[in-house]
């Protein structure tokens, strides 16, 4: 018994760890930009599609095809960031947000829907990651453990970027007061650029090393999409350690909830999601705007 | 130039108005997922038919026969209801085809009888549609034409405790009482039976759960697309492949666009099926030719596009039966007991169901120079569906 939930615990962690990765750009967008970007998950899947082919047709090794992903990503949302993103920082309204974000969306998923065909692409593994690790209670995909590394090292080198550095106070202040924060000379602009690179950049990491739970396919923008959200006003929006309390819990509500009663599908997900926001309004660490 | 094309039109309004009698297009609606996530499948429909056409022509005994193509998306009875009117009202077709989903079948069949228009289902899997009404002829397969001979393959090497995963709809259930009934009554024991929502996609709690219940083999369905890869991997990744446990399922697990994602660890996994693209036969092999032709990349044909193949030979056949006119009995009677033999083998159409009887195959998926593919190893000759059949 005692193994059996350690078993499922595993499965939650690396479940949530993968939750995280993608969930905390939005959250940072959401909590410090104040953008719904609900093309998110569009630009984990342009990561995904990034990597498949660098593996595949280009054949780099899989640390470089990580790489290429993230930059390429960034590189692909940039010039959306410029003509479209930039309007909407800080100012306006929800419903003109949704509707330009989601609009993006569309346009991705059909992009991606005509150039690469509406099969799964897949990411090969290195012969390290792919196949079981034996545990001595269970085997378990050595990739998972590699996910929930991948998670941990995120959220602490996020927590040291955005409390600990130069980068970070900027950034914080232009969100406090941006136009306090201009007049004391802070390109807020720029900060806000480079916070957007950072949130797709996330993504696109997600897209890339949770492929295995959450297969790139086109529909891959709009079928995560809820969960996503979900994640990020469960934790709080903009709330780091949020984000790690909330994809830990949703993993393990979803996770459990498939071991014990599969025929339940996501009730036990969506009643942890009931619970929680019904307790804590603005999610577990997150604050009131 | 816009003076010319509206004379043309004009000219072309009236000749088609004064002489109805020899504007003898007949027209078929087609009604496919040709986008969205099972749009490879909806574009299979669409090789199969073209592939059929570039071997025969588009003439029948002089009529002139035009495919018109609508969108069915996803499960969604309630579009692919007023795409059928729209088809039988509007375009005025003569016969409706395709149909991916059991759901969508459904919901256009109660249409058929009143509009004296006949459906040939090209993939819709579930064994009841085709008694929804006598205008019903399927080319496809069924849930319990597949399950029966894998769970006779389960016995016969040797499985004595089976864990059962589905997804949970329609098809799932079908295939799991298909299972569980043949499997009992050769004295099998059932150790778990799992629904799994459609969307699922982290599959490793289930796995986890298979192994915890001392099963020796696995037999799964879920609907060919996105999850059957994950399934599939979370097996061999969670260890249950490495210490013994079986993984039988029905070829909708291991088509063949996905098993090169699958990867050298799917090697060995058993599948029963209607048709592997890797069947031998000269029929196959002009089947394969042509689809290559009309434009298909070969690594994206899967068993959508042989049941539309032999679809568009009913709707023919039907035609010539016919001579053109709108006479669904006649159509129907024309087509009842057809034998030939379909890129697949030997088929005919069963003159009391209307479903179509053919061989299925167990296959076992192996590398042969460097590609993946279906390897046939057992045939199971001219099963009917037993869903119906009362056997």
């Amino acid at each position: 018994m005692a193994w059996t939930g350690l078993s499922i615990g595993l499965d939650a962690l690396s479940y949530g760890m993968v939750l995280f990765i993608i969930s905390i750009g939005l959250s940072i967008m959401m909590g410090l930009m104040r953008v719904v970007n609900l093309a998110h998950g569009a630009f984990a899947m342009i990561g995904g599609y990034l990597a498949s082919f660098a593996l595949k047709n280009a054949g780099v090794g899989y640390p470089l095809a990580i790489v290429l992903a993230v930059l390429g990503t960034i590189a692909i949302a940039f010039p959306l960031e410029f003509l479209l993103y930039r309007r909407i920082y800080r100012k306006s309204d929800e419903l003109t947000q949704i509707l330009l974000t989601i609009g993006i969306a569309f346009v991705i998923i059909g992009v991606a829907n005509y150039i690469l065909g509406p099969t799964t692409k897949s990411i090969p593994l290195p012969p390290l990651l792919s196949g079981p690790v034996d545990l001595g209670f269970r085997m378990i995909p050595a990739h998972r453990i590699f996910v929930m590394i991948c998670g941990v090292c995120t959220a602490g080198l996020l927590w040291l970027l955005i409390d600990r550095t130069e980068f970070g106070i900027r950034l914080r202040a232009a969100v406090d007061n941006g136009d306090m924060a201009e007049s004391l000379g802070i390109k807020t602009q720029i900060l806000f650029s480079a916070t957007f690179a950072l949130a797709v950049g996330l993504a696109a990491f997600g897209g890339v090393v949770g492929a295995e739970l959450l297969p790139v396919e086109p529909f891959y923008a709009l079928r995560y999409m809820v969960t996503f959200l979900v994640v990020v006003s469960v934790g709080g929006a903009g709330s780091i350690p949020g984000a790690v309390a909330a994809s830990i819990l949703l993993g393990l509500a979803d996770t459990t909830g498939k071991y014990l009663a599969p025929e339940y599908g996501e009730f036990f997900f969506y009643l942890a999601v009931i619970l929680v926001v019904f307790l804590f309004p603005n999610g577990l660490l997150g604050r009131r705007h | 130039m816009s003076l010319r094309f509206g004379l043309v039109g004009v000219v072309a309004i009236a000749t088609a108005w004064m002489s109805p009698a020899q504007c003898d297009t007949i027209k078929v609606g087609i009604i496919g997922t040709m986008s969205g996530p099972y749009a490879l499948f909806g574009q299979n429909f669409k090789y199969g038919i073209d592939a059929w056409v570039a071997e025969h022509g588009s003439k029948v005994g002089g009529h002139q026969i035009e495919f018109v193509y609508r969108d069915e998306e996803s499960p969604n009875p309630a579009k692919s209801k007023s795409l059928a009117q729209e088809l039988i009202v509007k375009e005025k077709v003569q016969y409706i085809a395709g149909l991916y989903f059991t759901p969508d079948a459904l919901a256009v069949a109660p249409l058929l009888e009143e509009a004296k228009v006949p459906m040939v289902v090209m993939n819709a899997a579930t064994s009841a549609i085709v008694e929804k009404s006598p205008y019903i002829v399927r080319t496809s397969f069924t849930m319990w034409q597949n399950t029966v001979p894998a769970a006779k393959v389960a016995k016969a090497r040797a499985a004595k405790k089976v864990a059962i995963a589905v997804s949970d709809y329609g098809p799932g259930i079908d295939a799991e009482a298909a299972f569980k009934k043949t499997f009992e009554a050769d004295g099998g024991t059932i150790v778990q039976s799992i629904r799994m929502p459609l969307n699922t996609t982290d599959f490793g709690p289930i796995m986890q759960r298979i192994k915890d219940s001392g099963a020796d083999m696995i037999f799964t369905f879920l609907p060919a697309g996105p999850p059957t890869l994950g399934f599939v991997k979370a097996y061999i990744d969670n260890g249950l492949k490495a210490s013994g446990v079986k993984l039988l399922s029905t070829g909708d697990v291991v088509t063949e666009p996905d098993l090169p994602n699958i990867g050298d660890s799917g090697e060995g996994i058993l599948s029963t099926y209607h048709y592997a693209v890797s069947h031998d036969s000269p029929e196959n092999k002009t089947f394969l030719a042509d689809m290559i032709k009309v434009g298909a990349k070969p690594d994206d044909i899967t068993m959508a596009s042989v049941a539309a193949y032999d679809g568009a030979r009913l709707i023919y056949k039907m035609v010539e039966a016919t001579n053109g006119q709108k006479d669904p009995d006649k159509a129907l009677a024309a087509v009842k007991g057809m034998k030939w033999v379909s890129p697949r083998g030997p088929v005919s159409i069963d003159p009391d169901t209307r479903h179509i009887r053919q061989n299925v195959y167990l296959r076992e998926v192996v590398k042969q120079d460097g590609k993946f593919l279906n390897k046939e190893l057992q045939t199971f000759d001219a099963q009917p569906d037993w869903g119906l059949a009362k056997n």
